[in-house]
């Protein structure tokens, strides 16, 4: 059995006057990737910034560990492991590839050089653009740069908000693959509505509905279940 | 085509007083979106600050370092009590920081006297040097060389420390460099001091230029930071200087052949940018 890295128990979060997140719960597992799912509007994107601090929770808990994080600054959260995708990639696009990732990368030390090197033969584009405006990257060069600066600066836990969002295939395809890859490296919670995607990388399963975790699983069960499927995602 | 140099050395000067009081602003707004009608009131404070020391020690430049540590004593302390308190609200951002501007204005009264206080350049900087037929003011050169230099500086920190780097993706995206583990609240303290520090070291500068100094000095030079700061582009410091030099060049211009018509000119220039490029005259986006 694997041990609990992230742990969220009865997490509300108000936007405005919204309640998004109405009791949210769930837990990833070390060395899994934890996908959830979900219609639009469920909730999914503010449950990962709510992890990070960047929405704050009015309810509930949320551990990193053993510690509670829920109160912490979002640069506190960062630095205690965590590393963030967000949906809109959040390239700085005025800053080349390379001060991208550095600005990511607390120091030069041998380790951060060593993960570095790594995920730059994931990413080889990151590599022939290291000079290019980010900003004039193609969408998946700029997911994957997101994907890349979030994980150089030493994360054991990665939060990807739909990472095939607005891609074309064959690029979706590319960073998928790129994901697996990491999967060794780093735990994962992937929020993601490309069902046949999430369901190739995908250990573990939450349904997000209404701001609430209705139904969860192994990824098999999911995949092996057309009724469930339909019944939460609309989808055969 | 003396009168030409001269005007356009007149406006550049007043271009780079102008700029050291915009590079503030500009970084302040760009990274925290925080509007700060209160850097002329920084600004005043760096003269007075500046010119007590320099006439209390007789030495000009030690009345340039004092304006700068007045600047960042006073940006710090600005920053803590006024600033902080209403991040994210611009409506109290404004009214905060104008009321301010009129405190730090009464203070400079109560504590230097409600009176004009002259000021001359250091023997050094007075007279002028002469290039063929042109005639350059030495203080106005050496204005436009400090407001230079300035700028090299603070666009290497930009460009090539980590500061520089953490302060330019701020300016993009601050909540992003905030889930990368950067405390912004702490960058941007540094950023503030910074800006009130240029701000002072620009009203300790003027104070020879202008001749005088005065509480409410720096209201009239706070209005051409901002027009600067929409000019040049929100966070762009080159920007800044290019709409400075803009801004001081067009104002001397048309000073000299249509005064009534030297600030409108400036609102005009803003106006326009605003309607046709909102981002800034000067900012490439990607």
């Amino acid at each position: 059995m694997m041990s609990t890295l992230l742990k969220l128990q009865q997490v509300e979060t108000y936007i405005e006057e919204f309640h998004i997140l109405q009791g949210i719960s769930f837990e990833a597992r070390k060395g899994e990737v934890t996908v959830l799912l979900g219609r639009n509007g469920a909730g999914k994107t503010t449950t990962l910034r709510t992890i990070m601090g960047l929405n704050k929770a009015s309810k509930g808990q949320i551990f990193f560990g053993n510690e509670e994080i829920q109160t912490l600054q979002p640069y506190e959260i960062a630095n205690k492991g965590m590393g963030y995708v967000p949906e809109d990639q959040g390239i700085f696009g005025e800053l080349t590839v390379e001060e991208n990732i550095k600005v990511a990368m607390k120091k030069d030390d041998s380790q951060s050089l060593e993960r570095l090197e790594w995920i730059l033969q994931i990413f080889p584009d990151l590599k022939k653009f290291w000079q290019k405006q980010s900003g004039l990257l193609s969408g998946g060069q700029k997911q994957m740069l997101s994907i890349a600066r979030a994980y150089v600066k030493n994360c054991e836990l990665l939060l990807i908000d739909e990472p095939s969002k607005g891609l074309a295939p064959i690029v979706v395809e590319k960073v998928m693959e790129s994901i697996q890859e990491m999967k060794d490296k780093t735990t994962i919670i992937l929020v993601e509505q490309n069902f046949m995607m999430a369901s190739r990388i995908g250990d573990y399963f939450y349904i997000v509905d209404e701001g609430r975790t209705v139904y969860d699983g192994k990824m098999q069960e999911l995949i092996g279940n057309k009724e469930l499927r339909e019944k939460h995602l609309g989808i055969a | 085509m003396e009168l030409f140099f001269s005007l356009l050395i007149n406006g550049l000067a007043t271009g780079m007083l102008i700029f050291l009081l915009a590079v503030g602003l500009t970084l302040i707004f760009g990274l925290m979106s925080v509007l700060n009608f209160a850097h002329g009131g920084l600004f005043a404070w760096g003269a007075y600050g500046g010119v007590w020391i320099y006439s209390l020690t007789e030495s000009y430049m030690i009345g340039v370092a004092g304006a700068i540590i007045t600047g960042v004593i006073l940006g710090f302390i600005t920053e803590k009590l006024i600033i902080k308190p209403v991040y994210g609200d611009h409506v109290q951002q404004i009214l905060i920081t104008l009321g301010y501007m009129l405190v730090l204005g009464e203070l400079i009264k109560v504590v230097f006297g409600p009176n004009q206080i002259a000021v001359s350049p250091p023997e050094l900087l007075r007279g002028s040097i002469e290039i063929g037929e042109l005639l350059i003011i030495k203080y106005r050169a050496f204005i436009i060389i400090t407001g230079i230099f300035i700028f090299l500086i603070v666009n290497y920190i930009l460009k090539n420390t980590k500061i520089g780097l953490i302060v330019r993706a701020g300016v993009i995206d601050k909540e992003m460099i905030q889930a990368l583990g950067v405390n912004i609240n702490k960058v941007f303290l540094y950023v503030f001091m910074t800006g009130a520090a240029l701000a002072a070291l620009s009203g300790m500068l003027l104070a020879p230029y202008a001749g005088v100094i005065h509480a409410d000095m720096g209201m009239e030079y706070a209005i051409l930071a901002f027009v600067v700061v929409v000019i040049g582009g929100m966070g762009n410091v080159t920007g800044s200087l290019l709409a400075a030099a803009l801004v001081g060049i067009s104002g001397a211009f048309m000073a000299y052949y249509v005064p009534e018509l030297s600030l409108a000119t400036n609102m005009l220039l803003m106006v326009i940018v605003l309607v046709f490029r909102p981002k800034g005259l000067f900012t490439i986006r990607g």
